[in-house]
């Protein structure tokens, strides 16, 4: 199973007109933390904020609305969300923290919850993990390159990054600028290539823009309480649905791209082992099935 | 009891794991004989029981109804002695498992004699505590200090005795000791396979974050390391672990939490009912 274990997919997006316009997709992330919020499901959120350079995230816990939306929008570079998880709960008092990660962070989250073996009473204080999807993270000197040099825009002015259909985009005020996504091959961070994990397969409910049409996101929830936030987030109206597209740009493409991750990664994994690299995988021939996410 | 346990470890929530409650509940019903704890304190800073006791909901059941500590010198007031101190015990008794906290002094006989005693009564040994499992902050000493200036080298048990689990951290979390009791008195070696391959793991450092995974080409920014330091010592610097080695005390627990240093895939898809 190459998108992990799912209660539904669907494809949905938040109802807000202000979220729609500031989400990097569906606003499914800003939309589900906000009503989380409202509801008390939780009382605050790490997440990819703003610093005080542009584009360069810095994570934050965010206690109202107004910071949950102010980190809206996807940063191609990295953004060590975990790093404030204790801070939330020690710092903020976070009693039911909500948290955005993408898969590799999701998984030291999960890791830390399975086995918190120096990390105090932190584990029991998460409530709710939105998983974005995932295909590779750029340091932020390779962003820079892409922006300035690639598609030759001031980092100042840029409104939007995007990578899909093939393309990396720049929105500026008045300009979309684009190169093909294979220009960014080389860029991205090393400890991508061995990554098994495109969908957040450990979340309570993962959110990516594959397979879903524009400005709304394939969802796919997982979790009982990742099922349960996101259906009373539908039935409260914030967010809508509708089924899932199982066509070749749809469903299909989500499992195919899923799917050749998974094996570039396995072949990479493979290949470490062999040259006696550490890696914490297993080999393919140490695997019932060669494409999980162990 | 058991009940509390895994109310306290959140079990309950999920149903999925509905099978090995039951088998929870079955030990707990056939009244086995209860395993023999002991608790030996070498060089360490008492860090490991304290946290051991912040399990308030489940600790004196825990101590009355589960298990007999029969050894201890702070848990039982039983300790052993060769000098044959009048207040102390003959031999040290047969135990099925015996917690150490702290690293030993290769010139405290006193230590070295019980800790090697130890290995030869407990059938499990268990460093309990970055102290024992890594040295710790302990590995910076030098000696040359009261009360005893003599006293000036600290290693890990496992440098001088076979070590069956260690269970690192300054000290390790209250969960952690709760989970692993639960593991234990289930049999559940799944569970405990990860601190049996910790054993091996005593030169730690905050370095390792550095040596073992940015020079590999693993690391990922994800910034688990530096959420986890007990002390602060590490922060993220451009997408990567950067380590205030002034801070840094040794334990381990950056590169022991790091993602990408071991993976529990399966036992984290079974607590997550995946
Ligand atoms: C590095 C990266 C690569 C991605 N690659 C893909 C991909 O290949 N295919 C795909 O479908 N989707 C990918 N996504 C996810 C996608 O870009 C959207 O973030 C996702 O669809 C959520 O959209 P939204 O409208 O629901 O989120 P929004 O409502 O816009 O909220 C976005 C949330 O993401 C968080 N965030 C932003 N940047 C980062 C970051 N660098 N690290 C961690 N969290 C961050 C913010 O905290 C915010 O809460 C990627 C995301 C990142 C960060
Ligand atoms: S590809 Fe994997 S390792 Fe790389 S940033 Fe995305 S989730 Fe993390
Ligand atoms: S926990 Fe590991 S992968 Fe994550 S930032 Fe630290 S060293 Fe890198
Ligand atoms: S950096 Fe922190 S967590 Fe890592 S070994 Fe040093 S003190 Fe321990």
């Amino acid at each position: 199973m190459v998108l992990g274990t799912y209660k539904q997919i669907v494809h949905a997006r938040s109802t807000d007109k202000q979220i729609q316009k500031i989400s990097q997709d569906g606003g499914i992330a800003t939309g589900l933390l906000c009503f989380a919020l409202d509801e008390k499901i939780i009382d605050g959120a790490v997440v990819a904020g703003p610093s005080d350079e542009m584009w360069k995230p810095e994570p934050t816990v965010a206690l109202s609305s107004d910071e949950i939306l102010a980190a809206a929008g996807t940063k191609y570079t990295l953004s060590p969300n975990l790093w404030m998880v204790k801070e939330a709960v020690r710092q903020n008092g976070l009693e039911k923290a909500g948290i955005v990660t993408i898969p590799c962070q999701t998984m030291g989250l999960r890791k830390m919850q399975s086995y918190p073996i120096g990390v105090r009473f932190v584990a029991d204080k998460i409530a709710l993990d939105i998983g974005i999807f995932c295909t590779e993270n750029f340091p932020f000197e390779s962003l820079k390159t892409f922006i300035t040099a690639k598609a030759g825009v001031n980092f100042d002015l840029v409104e939007k990054m995007d990578i899909g259909k093939g393309k990396f985009w720049v929105h500026t005020a008045d300009d979309v600028i684009s190169f093909p996504i294979k220009e960014t091959h080389g860029y991205e961070q090393n400890g991508c290539k061995v990554c098994l994990d495109l969908v957040s397969e450990l979340s309570d409910i993962s959110t990516g823009s594959i397979g879903a049409p524009d400005n709304w996101s394939s969802v796919l929830t997982r979790t009982e309480p990742g099922e349960t936030i996101f259906s009373q987030a539908v039935d409260a109206g914030l967010i809508e649905t509708k089924p899932m597209d199982e066509g070749k740009f749809g469903l299909e493409m989500l499992t195919k791209l899923a799917k050749s991750k998974k094996e570039k990664a396995m072949k990479e994994i493979d290949q470490r082992k062999e040259l006696g690299l550490p890696v914490p995988y297993k080999a393919s021939s140490e695997k019932e099935d060669p494409l999980a996410n162990v | 009891m058991l009940a509390r346990i895994k109310e306290f470890l959140g079990m309950e929530a999920k149903p999925k794991e509905e099978a090995s409650q039951q088998e929870v509940e079955k030990v707990a019903e056939e009244e086995k004989a209860k395993p023999r704890i002991g608790y030996i304190h070498l060089s360490g800073c008492t860090g490991d029981a304290m946290s051991l006791t912040e399990n308030y909901d489940i600790l004196a059941p825990l101590l009355t109804e589960m298990v007999d500590i029969v050894y201890g010198q702070t848990l039982a007031d039983v300790w052993y002695d060769v000098e044959n101190n009048p207040y102390a015990i003959d031999d040290m008794p047969e135990m099925d498992l015996v917690l150490i906290e702290g690293s030993v002094c290769l010139q405290d006989e006193h230590s070295m004699h019980e800790l090697l005693k130890a290995r030869e009564k407990a059938g499990l040994v268990v460093a309990f505590g970055s102290c024992a499992a890594t040295g710790c902050f302990t590995r910076y000493s030098r000696g040359g200090q009261q009360a005893n200036p003599r006293h000036e080298s600290f290693v890990p048990i496992a440098d001088i005795i076979k070590v069956d689990l260690a269970m690192p951290g300054c000290p390790p979390s209250p969960e952690i000791i709760a989970k692993t009791v639960v593991a234990v008195i289930n049999g559940d070696m799944d569970y405990l396979q990860p601190m049996m391959d910790l054993v091996g793991y005593t030169e730690a450092c905050g370095c390792d974050l550095q040596l073992k995974v940015v020079n590999q080409a693993l690391c990922i920014g994800c910034g688990t390391c530096a959420m986890s330091c007990q002390t602060r010592a590490v922060t993220m610097t451009n997408g990567r672990p950067e380590v205030n080695s002034d801070r840094c005390i040794k334990c381990g627990i950056c590169y022991i939490q790091c993602p990408r240093s071991w993976w529990p895939a399966d036992r984290i898809k079974q607590d997550l009912g995946l």
